[in-house]
């Protein structure tokens, strides 16, 4: 049985085929109404995350599903002790597919050693978030219509931010891919990563302290947060703040075409006036999200929309 | 020190001194009914002070774990008072139950019941991870 754990558990070719297959079902909507009618998703949520849940729970009805499940660990059984092994095993029993999301790294993998239905990993604290990786692997897909041939700025908490890994993992693997990273030098990306991916497999990269000097070069611009208690002053988080914030005026040297990406949710590192931009993608990235969620669902489920 | 050779059983050989009891352990061997001679502080032309230990009469025993433990380890296999066989140790691809994940936010400090396995990353430097929340080893 297949699961989804960590992004890379999947091949190339399997992103492919789940892309193109949401991308059909964007186009096709009426021809996947039904193709999970009497299955049901299970999202056990172990740690509140509504944004993902949300998702999971649409992506399921839209497929003609239906969804249970609890919505953080004190609703569900682990706040009596039990073991996340004993809820999955409980679980299977009553759904043909599960979501998990849990505050404990690994705890989905040891989910899917005991499931006997295909486990969907929604999350494990600081750890991995595939179906994250696959949404951003959506959104360049459809904004740019390729995944290969382009630099990608990835800018603010490259250190702690796992999305930003996964990306830089899953983007790694196509070909001609140049990576710019924009971070103060307290929060650059952590060492291993540029041993591991980038020096390994021969990948351009080069770091960079602001923004603008590298502006005109992107192609996509991935931001996210910079937290207040990543610094140990509060002196030096106000002096580097701003330089990490997208405004109007940093974006006016920027492609025509730039796709700008956030994880989402967003404090105040994208200035709201940058949301009017049509460059700006992030809310439709979690739109993106649902169908590759519909895609991925399918393919771990083997259903397939008839063809007539 | 004289200690008897043995017949048949396996000998491990050129121990990092000091270290028999805990290999002891991690093998099992207080489990086993068979004799077992440890040697503390052997001299050594090659290390100075060795410790040895000897298994009699049983060849079957998972071994993989000294790999992890002291990668300089031999092993002898010795059949009718003859080495039959001698070999040095490999790193193991898995090792289970041995050593424990010290990463606060793994899924292994709260699960009950659970083996603790961990992966062999990279061999040149020696890394293993953990399965579950894929945190390297820490010296211990
Ligand atoms: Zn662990």
């Amino acid at each position: 049985m297949k699961h989804l754990i960590d992004p890379m558990d999947l091949s190339v070719q399997e992103i492919d085929h789940m892309l193109h297959l949401a991308d059909d079902i964007i186009a096709h909507k009426e021809k996947y109404r039904e193709v999970c009618r009497y299955k049901k998703l299970a999202t056990l949520f172990f740690e509140p995350s509504t944004r993902t849940r949300l998702s999971f729970e649409a992506a399921m009805l839209e497929l003609g599903g239906s969804v249970l499940g609890f919505s953080s660990a004190d609703s569900s059984s682990s706040a009596k002790g039990e073991s996340v092994s004993d809820t999955v095993q409980v679980v299977s029993g009553y759904a043909d597919i599960i979501a998990m999301r849990h505050p404990k790294e690994g705890a989905p993998h040891v989910a899917a050693r005991r499931s006997m239905v295909p486990v969907i990993n929604a999350g494990d604290g600081g750890h991995n978030h595939p179906t994250q990786t696959l949404t951003d692997l959506m959104t360049i897909y459809r904004e740019k219509g390729r995944l290969d041939n382009m630099t990608i700025g990835l800018c603010g908490d490259l250190k702690f931010g796992r999305t930003v890994h996964s990306i830089i993992k899953a983007m790694s693997r196509y070909e001609n891919i140049h990576f710019v990273m924009i971070s103060p030098e307290e929060l650059r990306l952590p060492e291993y990563i540029i041993k591991d991916v980038f020096e390994k497999k021969q990948i351009s990269y080069k770091e960079v302290r602001t923004m603008e000097e590298v502006m005109p070069e992107l192609d996509i611009l991935y931001m996210t947060r910079v937290q207040r208690e990543r610094f140990f002053n509060e002196a030096d988080y106000i002096r580097l703040k701003d330089s990490f914030i997208l405004d109007t005026y940093k974006l006016k040297r920027a492609k025509q075409d730039l796709c700008i990406m956030h994880p989402l949710p967003r404090v105040n590192e994208i200035d709201i006036k940058v949301d009017d931009d049509p460059r700006a993608c992030y809310f439709k990235q979690t739109l993106y999200g649902k169908y590759i969620r519909m895609a991925l669902i399918m393919t771990l489920l083997g259903v397939s929309a008839d063809e007539d | 020190m004289k200690i008897d050779s043995i017949k048949n059983g396996i000998v491990l050989d050129h121990i990092q001194a000091g270290k028999s009891m805990q290999i002891y352990h991690y093998l099992g061997l207080d489990k086993l009914d068979c004799s077992v001679a440890i040697i503390k502080n052997a001299v050594s032309n090659k290390m100075g002070k060795k410790d040895i230990i000897k298994i009699a009469d049983t060849l079957d025993i998972n071994l993989d774990v000294l790999g992890y433990v002291d990668p300089d380890i031999t092993v002898c296999y010795i059949k009718d008072s003859k080495i039959a066989k001698k070999k040095h140790v490999e790193l193991p691809e898995r090792i289970t139950n041995i050593i424990r994940c010290k990463n606060p936010r793994c899924i292994t400090s709260v699960e009950r019941g659970i083996d603790h396995v961990f992966k062999l990353a990279d061999r040149e430097n020696r890394i293993y991870r953990c399965i579950y929340c894929e945190a390297k080893k820490s010296e211990y």
